[in-house]
């Protein structure tokens, strides 16, 4: 499952780093490469690749970023995520 | 941060590779013109089996995603599949490419049988005649009866990779036919005049009309794989699919046969030699060589300084410039506007350097169908 069907991110849903994609550190943040559909997404803040490596540990996205992210960032990173999302990084668990 | 200082970034090297091109073998069975490794004879120093299991654990240990397998005719080598398997049982992906010529049925559903693997099945036109003049008699139907195998056997899309050339850029649209026939992905890589190709370059390499054509085409299908190969063209417009950089030596480069790693696929010369994975594996090779220091470092324009492009293309292809006896501050040969064809022209003595090394064979093959 990826996106809702509205093909709107609900960021109070529960969401988790893909187990088909691997995440590599690189200076500027990561690379994050699904296995599956050969995609290579660049993840272009370290703030993004801890985000998504914690979105298992909380109960939905906006809790995660609540516990990670000044809120002002909130929206940015909404933002990001559902575009993770559609490149099928990160899922609706 | 922005798409343009990532750029800057992957220029400045990253900390292993993105696009890792493993040449299994220089033996080959077939002798394309214009083979980039100046392929034919196996090369006696390979890697064993042994050595070759260990630095695909080194490739999972610096999490290096996948590999581009080629050669030679990596199938050829007799532990092929050993040597795949044990990469994907890793997680890393193995992205072959073949002539296809040993793709019969029982190889085909064995290669389905595994996760994580991509197969290009290489011709060079859309026809017999057109392909086989580049890859040799017989050659083109044997490919294409390795689609169908892979095909019958429920292998999933692979993909048809296509070098361009000055008659194979004439038939884009029957190559998608082709592609859409298979359910496969279409893929078109650039003529570079690397090994035997130097031979077959100036004859073959597509006119500036032919690129301006390709340009379009390919902006209007971003599902077209191109490896990232045709940055140079970018500079015509909007850039195209990919990261529209050389990235030798920064987030890409080559491993031959006999362990040498080279900046790319593309430099298989001295010149462009970073060190040897038995000595001290590769990844002390990626991060300490004196190349990749140097070409991860911002370059300069050079000749290109005054052109209002050069942040779209950034000068072209290394490779191109310096086995068509350019310098690296010139244009790419094949620049858009004209400047390598001047450039080139303006060369008082044209001295282009010798492929090294060379594994062709000295008599011409014949194809047998099997």
């Amino acid at each position: 499952m990826t996106l809702s069907s509205t093909g709107v991110f609900d960021a109070s849903a529960p969401w988790r780093l893909s187990e088909q994609v691997s995440l590599r550190d690189e200076a500027f943040g990561a690379l994050a490469y699904h296995h599956g559909n050969r995609r290579l997404v660049f993840l272009k803040s370290r703030e993004l690749v801890i985000l998504v490596r914690s979105l298992d540990a909380y109960e939905n996205v906006d809790e995660a970023i609540a516990s990670t992210l000044p809120q002002a960032l909130r929206d940015q990173y909404v933002k990001a995520l559902s575009s993770l999302a559609s490149s099928e990084i990160i899922h609706e668990r | 941060m922005s798409a343009d200082s990532l750029r800057d970034r992957f220029e400045r090297g990253l900390s292993s590779p993105i696009c890792l091109t493993w040449e299994l073998t220089y033996a080959c069975n077939l002798a394309c013109t214009h083979c980039l490794s100046s392929s034919g004879r196996r090369d006696p120093r390979e890697l064993s089996t042994s050595e070759a299991k260990s630095l695909i654990d080194e490739i999972a240990a610096m999490q290096i995603f996948y590999i581009n397998i080629g050669g030679g005719e990596p199938m050829i080598r007799r532990d092929f599949f050993e040597l795949i398997e044990h990469a994907v049982a890793q997680r890393v992906g193995v992205k072959f490419s073949t002539n296809g010529t040993r793709i019969d049925e029982a190889a085909a559903r064995r290669l389905a049988g595994i996760d994580y693997l991509d197969a290009q099945i290489s011709i060079d036109g859309v026809d017999a005649a057109t392909s086989d003049r580049v890859r040799g008699a017989g050659s083109y139907d044997q490919a294409r009866r390795a689609m169908d195998n892979l095909k019958a056997a429920d292998f999933g899309p692979f993909k048809i990779s296509v070098v361009m050339t000055r008659e194979s850029v004439e038939q884009l649209d029957r190559f998608e036919e082709l592609a859409a026939h298979y359910g496969a992905e279409l893929r078109l890589t650039r003529l570079r005049p690397s090994g035997r190709g130097a031979d077959v370059w100036e004859a073959l390499h597509p006119t500036l009309a032919q690129n301006r054509s390709l340009y379009q085409w390919l902006l209007e299908r971003p599902n077209v794989l191109t490896g990232d190969s045709f940055f140079h063209l970018s500079a015509l417009g909007s850039p195209l699919e990919g990261l529209n950089l050389c990235g030798a030596g920064r987030v890409v480069c080559l491993i031959d046969p006999v362990g040498e790693v080279y900046a790319c696929p593309f430099v298989i010369h001295e010149e462009f030699r970073a060190g040897n994975v038995r000595d001290g594996g590769f990844g002390s090779v990626w991060t300490t060589s004196e190349l990749f220091r140097s070409l991860r470092e911002p370059g300069s324009p050079g000749a290109c300084s005054s052109c209002g492009s050069y942040d779209a293309c950034r000068g072209g292809c290394m490779a191109a410039k310096f086995f068509t006896g350019l310098e690296m501050g010139d244009p790419d040969p094949e620049c858009v506007f004209g400047h390598g064809e001047a450039a080139l022209a303006a060369k008082k003595v044209s001295i282009r350097p010798t492929p090294s090394p060379d594994h062709s064979r000295r008599i011409p093959v014949a194809v047998r169908s099997r």
